[in-house]
Order: structure tokens, then sequence, then C-alpha cells
């Protein structure tokens, strides 16, 4: 499997891996019979995402991607988390191996995910049915046609 | 600043292995020196001929066979394919048989495998058999799957992936007994590891691969008994009797009997191979929730494979390579197909543990303190991995 640098930097040292104890928005996609699963903590306050850690049970790329992906969101807005997609994340990398690219699409569900679970403890569940689709990230299977 | 000398183990001699230094300078000469081609008639032509037909003499040698039961081939996967279309398609249209059966087991290499599957889309009927927990093949089982219409028997004399070592005298025994069906084992992980002999074995097919021997890569061999028939697979200018065109790769084959001889001398060290064996599965199976995969005493010498709860086979492959230990995963993630590999499942495990498996195979060179560092830094990977796992 022939990764990027920038992969093997996330995979290496990734950054903000680990558990959020005072979080309000935690979300997990994947299983573990697909072979990854992805776990995201954040602490929103004022809309903004002002904490965010990631735990990664998969591949290279998987820890790399949810490495990414906190990465890019944290300390933004929660509209930039919304409008986050899997192909930014990918980008980010400087591209990942075709049969990787599921990794990335369990990135962007783990993060939506965890802002469903954000809204729907805000009383809003209105934007979490929104986000509550039919993608667990598990492209196997899967059929959702979002990605 | 201190400059740290990077500790380097290969224990993934499953994959590949180093060619020998007497092995390179055996086989450089027959590429620099006597290159001539062994067909030709000129005296050039002629000492490659004779080369050529002692490779084959030890060779034979090695594995207690007539030198005109050893052709050579490519590789191993090439050997595979030929013994099974080959003597299927004979046994099929010497007996008259419609629709042929073929048998072998569900944990074979893909070499095997991928040929049962285009067979089996061609129109052949088809049986896996299943292994126990340990990966053994039972004698019985073989033989309560052969039907009238079976062609063709091939099971592997030791896995590739876990190490089992195949009961195969006797299985061959229980074929035998019912009819006389043409029984391959693949033992391109046996030969070289283990003392191999075919007719102890009693099978009608035997291949085998340079690579794994520590000769180069692009040459294999099939042992074929005398009497036993197989359709030809390349056709071509008439080398190998007939049955197997091509210029010879006389380097190649020179230097796989060279391998061929000096693993047989070296088979006395077997016993301390599997001492180092265990040292580093009694390292390993000693961080919690981790199994040794494969038979506890039935394996290959210097087969040491496991699976891990709650991480993953590719991450860990990584991390242990950042570390210069190199090794290999039946993990999902390592392959394209996103499916754990077919041995672990075989063996009944969840398929959640099966993508975190990871298989080390030493050889003779490892050292002891290269088993302390395989198992130190499988220790720290692992457990650096659960820290970042949200399953453990
Ligand atoms: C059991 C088994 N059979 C066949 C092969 C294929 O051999 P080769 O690489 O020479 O084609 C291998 C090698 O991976 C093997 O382990």
């Amino acid at each position: 499997m022939e990764y990027s640098e920038k992969v093997m930097d996330h995979f290496m040292n990734p950054r903000n891996c680990g558990v959020l104890s005072d979080a309000n928005a935690v979300g997990e996609v994947g299983n573990a019979k697909c072979g990854d699963i992805m776990k995201i903590y954040m602490k929103i306050e004022n809309d903004i995402i002002k904490d965010i850690k990631f735990q990664t049970f998969g591949c290279c790329a998987a820890i790399a991607t949810s490495s990414m992906a906190t990465e890019l969101i944290k300390g933004k807005p929660i509209s930039d988390a919304l409008n986050l997609t899997n192909k930014a994340v990918v980008e980010a990398l400087d591209g990942l191996p075709p049969v990787k690219i599921h990794c990335s699409v369990l990135a962007e569900e783990a993060i939506k995910a965890a802002l469903a679970n954000y809204f729907r403890s805000i009383g809003n569940n209105e934007e979490a049915d929104k986000l509550d689709a039919s993608c667990d990230g598990c492209c196997e299977h899967c059929d959702c046609g979002k990605h | 600043m201190i400059f740290m000398e990077k500790r380097f183990v290969y224990a993934d001699n499953a994959a590949t292995t180093r060619v020998y230094q007497e092995v390179a300078a055996e086989m450089l000469p027959y590429l620099t020196e006597h290159y001539g081609n062994p067909s030709s008639l000129h005296f050039m032509g002629q000492q490659a001929k004779k080369a050529l037909e002692s490779a084959r003499e030890r060779t034979a040698s090695v594995l207690g066979a007539l030198p005109e039961e050893i052709y050579f081939t490519s590789c191993g996967t090439e050997s595979d394919n030929w013994a099974i279309r080959g003597a299927s398609a004979v046994y099929a249209k010497f007996n008259k048989i419609e629709k042929p059966h073929i048998i072998t087991t569900a944990i074979e290499h893909h070499a095997v495998l991928h040929t049962f599957e285009a067979l089996k889309a061609s129109g052949y009927e088809v049986t896996y058999i299943g292994v126990d927990k340990d990966g053994i093949v039972s004698p019985e089982s073989v033989a309560a799957a052969i039907k009238d219409n079976t062609c063709l028997v091939a099971i592997m004399y030791a896995s590739n992936e876990v190490g089992t070592i195949e009961p195969i005298a006797d299985i061959v025994k229980a074929v035998k007994s019912i009819r006389n069906i043409p029984f391959l084992t693949d033992a391109v992980q046996a030969v070289g590891n283990i003392p191999v002999n075919v007719k102890e074995l009693g099978v009608d097919m035997l291949s085998f691969s340079g690579h794994k021997i520590h000769a180069p890569k692009g040459v294999g061999g099939l042992y074929i008994k005398k009497g036993v028939r197989l359709k030809n697979f390349i056709e071509g200018g008439g080398q190998e009797k007939g049955k197997r065109s091509g210029t010879e790769g006389l380097a190649n084959i020179i230097a796989m009997a060279k391998a061929m001889e000096i693993s047989r001398d070296r088979m006395p060290e077997r016993a301390s191979l599997e001492k180092k064996r265990d040292k580093l599965i009694a390292g390993i199976t000693s961080i919690p929730d981790t199994y040794l995969t494969g038979h506890p005493t039935k394996r290959l010498p210097g087969n040491a494979s496991f699976v891990f709860k709650g991480i993953e086979g590719e991450s860990l492959l990584f991390l242990l390579s950042a570390a210069g230990i190199c090794g290999s995963t039946g993990s999902a993630c390592s392959s394209a197909s996103l499916e754990p590999s077919h041995v672990l499942t075989s063996l009944g495990l969840p398929v959640e543990i099966c993508h975190g498996s990871l298989r080390l195979t030493i050889d003779y060179d490892t050292t002891d303190e290269d088993i302390d560092y395989i198992i130190e830094n499988v220790k720290r990977v692992v457990e650096r991995l659960r820290e970042m796992s949200p399953i453990y």
C-alpha cells in the first residue's frame, strides 16, 4: 500500500487522538466486522468546536483521515464541520489509494454523527435528523449513494 | 547529535527470502560465462544442457524423486496452475467424465484457489474442505468428499499464513484407498523448511518455488510422478520433454538446486529455529487478548502467527515497519478485497479479530536479540494501537 508522506505523518503522529471527558458531542460509525470504527468527541461552545478528539480502530488510512479531519475543524464553527466532505479530507492528505477512500467517508460520517448527537442534545431534532442519514461509513455493504 | 543505527529484522520469510551468497555465487557464471541455450547444439549449448540436467538430478535427490520426474517452471503459481488444470483434464478425458469434480481446502494459497474458481466458472464442480480450529485437514473429510466424477485432489503441505503442516501422507492414503485420483500437494512453504520426500508422501504431484528457499524469484518446479499424465500448459519449443516449453532459466534453476541442497544440509538446525519460534510465540502471546493462530506444534519451524483483539493489522504492520521489523498481515485493509484472510476465517475465528492478524516468519539467520527486539516492539505497538482504539 503506497501512502503519501502526509498520510504517513498523520498515521505516525496522530493529532487530537484520545478521549474528551467533557465532550458534549460524541459520534461513532463503522463496525468491527468491516475492519474500521471511528469515534469522535467534541466540545462545542457557542457553535464553535472548542476541542475535538478521536479514537479509531482501523488501518493507517483510517487513523490518518481521523487525525486530518479533526485538525481541519478544530476551533472552527459548526457550519464548517457540516460542510466538511470526505473529498476535502483526502485532498488535505495529498490523496489516498482508491481502496482506502472509504476511510475518509468514515471520518466525514463520524463527524456528522457527533454533530447529530449534539443537535439532539440541544433539542434541535430537525438538524439532527438531517444528519442521521443512511450512511454508517461502512462502504463494503453500503448503497447510501452519498459518497 | 547521536545517530542510532536503526535495527532491521526481516521476519517475512514466508513472503520471500534473501538469496544466499553461496547460491548467488553458483548461479552467476551461468549469467556471464556459460550463457548458452540448453537447446543449442554447439558446445556452449551442450555445457548448458549438462548443467541443467545436473540441477534436475540435484533437485530430484533432495526431494527423493527421479530426475525425470522434475519439471522446472517459472514459479510456484505456475506449478499449481499446471498441475490442477493439466492433471484433471487428462483424468477426465481418459475416464470419460463430462463434468469433472475437483477437491481442495478452504485454506489454500490463491494460486490454487483462484485456479479452482476459474475452473468452476468453466463448468467444473468444486469442493472446498474445511479445517479444524488449528487449520488441520482431516483425511476422513477428504475421502468423504470424493465422488464418481472426482478428477483431482489438491491439498497444501503447509499453510503460508498460519504455518500448519497437513497430514499429507495420511490424506493421500485415504484418497488412494478409494480410487487412484491425481493428488497434488502445494509444498511451496514446506520445501526447504521441513524434510520433504515425495515417495514417503505418496503424492502424484508436488509444487515448489525458488524464492521461498533462498533462491531468486522467477523459478519454481513441479514433481510429476512417473506415469501421471498432464496436459501441456505452455506450448512452444518443446523444452522439458515437450511438456513445458520456454527456454529454461538456467541460472535460476541452478540457484534453486543449490538452495535446496543448502536447506537439506541445514535441516539439523531446525530444532534451534523452533526454539526461537517458540520463544517468539511465548513472548507475544503473553500480551493480553492475543492468540496464536495455526497448530501449536504441527507448524512450520519459522512461523509465528497471531491475532490481537481491538487493533487492525495494517496499522500494526506499518508501526512495526517503522521500527525496522518486516512482517505480514491477513487484515482486510492490506488487501484490495476488504475481506480479511480466508484462512483465518476458515479457522472459525470471528471476523472482527481476523482484522488484527500478524504473521512473523523467521529463519536460521534470526538471532535471539532479534526475537527480543520483535517481542518488545510488538508489545509497544499493540499497546499504542489499543490506546487509540474505541473498542478496546
Ligand atoms: C503455499 C503457496 N503456494 C504458492 C505460492 C506461489 O508461489 P510463487 O510466488 O513462486 O508463485 C506461494 C507463495 O506465496 C505459497 O505460499
